[in-house]
């Protein structure tokens, strides 16, 4: 029999801090009216909805997820001025493409951010996963060789988030 | 409201209007679906960045000891939604097998694309890890 697992008044930490957070940002506030209505949502709602969560791989390494965060950032500038030009440019030279990207990352929590990644950045849109999650299907607006770009996002998106996950 | 601000105001609303403007030329020129979903996706992304920028400056600096900064909670939602959003589209599109130009390269990956299966078509250990 399963033993019941110990009762915890800060279920979710991270999620507490980010609900904080963001009903600071959406009343646009510091008031202290509405930090301890905050502060009160904050605590109460992950104590309600911590059952229903499913577990995922924690976050260990604070600096390098946000060195990833900003890396994606100054990224997705320029995948939008890259596909700005790309879109105004003669289009009959564009090289469009389906790729399949075999994954080295596991978990269904890491698959997604990469997935989310590669739609946010230069030319590339995640299509499908496979059953297996052992596939990304990637359709790029523009590719002149496979091969390199599986390396590039294998090297700069997926090697980072497995140091992320330690998966 | 000095000069200065009105001026750096304009170049990030019109930075972003332009990226909004060029998503949207994207979505008629390109020529199959699969290509327009990469206009909006990203081009966007920027547009709606730039005129975020933009209220945020205007609306701090107008009055004085008011910070105005809920604007981030827009490009959170954005940046969760956008890619989710664009790899359903994405997903419909493969199930539907919805024509690519023909000088698509990787067309035989529709199919496998289309059954969740890994692209060499026959069935691999299909337990899910």
């Amino acid at each position: 029999m399963l033993a019941k697992p110990r009762f915890r008044w800060l279920p979710m930490p991270y999620h507490s801090i980010l609900l904080l957070v963001t009903w600071l940002l959406l009343n646009n506030t510091l008031a202290p009216g509405h930090l301890v209505l905050g502060t009160i949502l904050a605590l109460g709602i992950p104590l309600l909805t911590s059952g229903l969560s499913h577990p995922q791989p924690a976050l260990h390494k604070p600096v390098k997820t946000a060195r990833y965060a900003l890396m994606v950032l100054g990224d997705i500038v320029t995948a939008n001025v890259e596909v700005a030009r790309q879109v105004m440019g003669p289009l009959d030279q564009l090289h469009p493409a389906l790729i399949a990207m075999p994954l080295d990352i596991e978990g269904d929590l890491p698959i997604t951010l990469l997935a989310s990644t590669v739609s946010l950045t230069p030319g590339t849109v995640s299509s499908e996963v496979s059953q297996c999650r052992k596939f990304l299907y990637i359709h790029a607006l523009s590719m002149t060789d496979e091969a390199e770009l599986i390396a590039t996002i294998k090297e700069r998106y997926e090697k980072p988030l497995m140091e992320i996950f330690s998966c | 409201m000095n000069f200065i601000l009105e001026l750096v105001v304009s170049v990030f609303l019109l930075v972003g209007g332009i990226f909004i403007l060029v998503g949207s030329i994207g979505l008629m020129r390109l020529p199959d679906f699969f290509m327009r979903l990469h206009a909006p996706t990203k081009a966007t992304t920027l547009g709606m960045g730039g005129l975020l920028i933009a209220s945020m400056i205007l609306f701090t600096l107008r009055e004085p000891g008011h910070i105005s900064v809920h604007e981030l909670l827009i490009t959170l939602f954005l940046f969760i939604t956008a890619p989710v959003s664009a790899h359903m589209m994405a997903k419909t599109a493969l199930h539907q097998k919805l024509k690519m130009i023909s000088r698509t390269r990787g067309q035989a990956l529709v199919e496998p694309a289309s059954q969740q299966m890994a692209p060499s078509g026959e069935t691999v250990e299909s337990g899910k890890s």
